[in-house]
């Protein structure tokens, strides 16, 4: 009996031994230390002479989500991730991320976080690998470990084989799939991506995409990207905030946003009676708003594609032709029009935006 | 406070840049050679008031052209954080977990090797077309005179480059700064013969005392004595470095 104890504690310690040394227990520990959330931010501004680039906005990011902010071109995206990865100081408001407050411990945050800026932030006369080296040694990674993640990290975004080219002679999707694997080498809490697609070919949107999603479900890390693709918003985020004037105009997750909308439309075009086809239909309850325009019917309702062969059979038991139905569910797009008034590519780049980039242009042309 | 591995690595991109830029190297040190050789011939049989008896003006020039070589290209190294702020890389390394300390003393550190390099050049290709150094210990103290111009005014370009947003001021920054500091140094001519009143105001110019040093070092003859140049100047680098480090913190990056 004695001895069967001695054995089970033996082997428990081993267990715990075990667990420990994979990390789970690290895991545990940081995570019981850390907060439920990776940034919280309340009444944050920042006021750039008279503009407010960035108006009293508060929201929370819980750890491991992904969060969109969506909006127009100067709506106060960037503004908001410069507040909040250090590099520009908020006019006034609190915010944290990973713990941390942004105005007392940037040191902290810096460590913590990895930034994808929307502009390429690469050195051109510097080689894929020789980018990723300065990065590595900048945030204090040791020789070994540095080699070895930089592999890792090449290799998850497929730059290897390119890994010694001159950065100036890489494309827009190449640069940017190193910056991603930039931001990650010293495995930051919460990646913030700045437009990370702008620009890119849908191919490499696509894969981008992936490695997103890939990063945030697999390897945990809680992301923050700001975009003004609607579909980008819909397809990654968890939940999204849109943002218009730097002011929130809403925010939750991309279907309930679209639920405001009330739901899908169902257009039908039909053949014989339409009036008794309308009263008949009338007595659905689900049908939320429904307009005529003499054979063409819109129905609001939600599920719409399951609703569709009720109709159909509904129409036919009073010898009524469907001749055709069309579904369009809600974007985002239809979202932001609803809070804005105005369609998200309505905004356009300032004057002085189009001229540097024009300038970029030309002496990358170089 | 300060982290060796970032200004390390800061210094390494400085040099990895410098090695792969050929043709700015050769550009760099195209213009103080043509000045040194047109005005070198052009003035040589001229004789040149202010000038000791024994020194031959071409002598007389080149610790100066160094000087003008070292002004000129380490403004340039403290106002690259502009390049470096145009092209986003800027944005890179002020999102480090590093102390902008560490990063003012990096990027020093880079210009000035890469700075002292073309100085050496020029001088090197001086003694193969008949320049002599007086000794090699003079030779070293002339090396920490250069290090001391080159890092005056990359201080002065970091507090330039914090005030402006864009490269477009930057023939502002070279036709109003530099150039006057540049002729009021007396890297051409004996400063003995300016005005009394000019003389004064090139009393305030740091380059007057780095060529001064220089020349005491290289040929052996200076207007000041040689440890006056060494503390006026050791001062003006202190303040330009802690100014320009100041106002690039200052400044915020994006």
């Amino acid at each position: 009996m004695l001895f069967s104890a001695e054995k089970l504690v033996q082997s428990a310690l081993i267990v715990i031994f075990m667990l420990y040394n994979i990390g789970y227990f690290n895991r545990l520990f940081i995570q019981k230390k850390m907060s439920d959330y990776a940034i919280k931010v309340e009444d944050l501004t920042k006021q750039f002479n008279s503009v407010v680039a960035v108006d009293h906005i508060s929201f929370t990011v819980d750890t491991g989500e992904l969060f969109g902010l969506l909006g127009p071109n100067g709506a106060g995206k960037t503004t908001t991730i410069n507040m909040l990865s250090t590099l520009l100081h908020a006019t006034s408001g609190y915010g944290e991320v990973a713990g941390f407050n942004i105005t007392k411990h940037r040191d902290h945050i810096r460590r913590s976080i990895g930034v994808v800026f929307q502009e390429p932030a690469l050195d051109s006369k510097l080689t894929g690998k020789e980018n990723l080296e300065f990065h590595a040694m900048m945030y204090g990674i040791a020789k070994e470990e540095r080699r070895e993640r930089i592999e890792q990290v090449l290799g998850l975004v497929e730059l290897n084989d390119k890994a010694n080219v001159l950065v100036e002679k890489y494309s827009g999707g190449m640069k940017r799939r190193l910056e991603i694997a930039r931001g990650l080498i010293h495995r930051p809490k919460v990646l913030f991506l700045d437009e990370p697609t702008l620009g890119l070919d849908a191919q490499t949107r696509r894969n981008i995409w992936d490695y997103v999603k890939k990063l945030n479900k697999e390897a945990g890390v809680t992301i923050v990207l700001t975009t003004h693709y609607m579909e980008e918003a819909d397809y990654l985020c968890d939940r999204v905030a849109i943002i218009d004037y730097g002011k929130f105009v809403a925010m939750d997750t991309p279907a309930r946003l679209k639920d405001i909308l009330g739901g899908d439309v169902v257009s039908m075009e039909i053949d014989g009676n339409a009036d008794a086809f309308v009263s008949q239909i009338k007595t659905f309850t689900w049908i939320k708003k429904m307009n005529r325009h003499d054979e063409t019917l819109s129905l609001t309702m939600e599920k719409g594609e399951r609703r569709i062969p009720e109709l159909i059979r509904s129409a036919q038991k009073i010898g009524v032709n469907v001749t055709s139905v069309h579904l369009r569910k809600p974007s985002l797009e239809d979202v932001f029009l609803y809070f804005t008034g105005r369609t998200i590519r309505g905004g356009e780049a300032g004057q002085n935006d189009r001229y540097r980039q024009t300038m970029r242009r030309r002496i990358h042309a170089r | 406070m300060i982290n060796r591995t970032a200004v390390y690595v800061l210094w390494l991109r400085e040099m990895k840049r410098f090695l792969r830029a050929k043709s700015r190297v050769i550009g760099a040190l195209a213009m103080p050679l043509f000045f040194l050789a047109f005005l070198g011939m052009g003035f040589s049989r001229m004789k040149v008031p202010g000038l000791a008896s024994d020194v031959n003006y071409i002598r007389f020039l080149v610790p100066g052209i160094i000087g003008m070589s070292i002004l000129f290209s380490s403004t340039f190294a403290g106002l690259s954080v502009l390049w470096d702020r145009e092209f986003g890389f800027l944005k890179e390394i002020m999102v480090a977990p590093v102390s902008r300390v560490s990063i003012v003393i990096g990027r020093i550190a880079g210009g000035a090797t890469t700075t002292i390099i073309q100085a050496l050049l020029i001088l090197f290709i001086s003694i193969l077309v008949g320049f002599k150094i007086i000794t090699v210990p003079l030779f070293l103290l002339a090396i920490v005179f250069m290090i001391l111009i080159a890092v005056t005014f990359i201080g002065l370009g970091l507090i330039f480059a914090s005030k402006m947003r864009d490269m477009q001021g930057f023939s502002i920054v070279m036709n109003f700064v530099i150039f006057p500091i540049f002729f009021l140094s007396g890297a051409l001519y004996p400063l003995e013969n300016f005005p009394s009143w000019l003389r004064y105001i090139s009393h305030l110019d740091p380059l007057t005392y780095g060529v001064d040093g220089l020349r005491g070092a290289l040929i052996g003859v200076s207007s000041l004595p040689i440890a006056s140049d060494f503390i006026i100047l050791l001062i003006f680098s202190s303040v330009m470095i802690a100014l320009g480090a100041y106002f690039f913190e200052k400044s915020e990056s994006v």
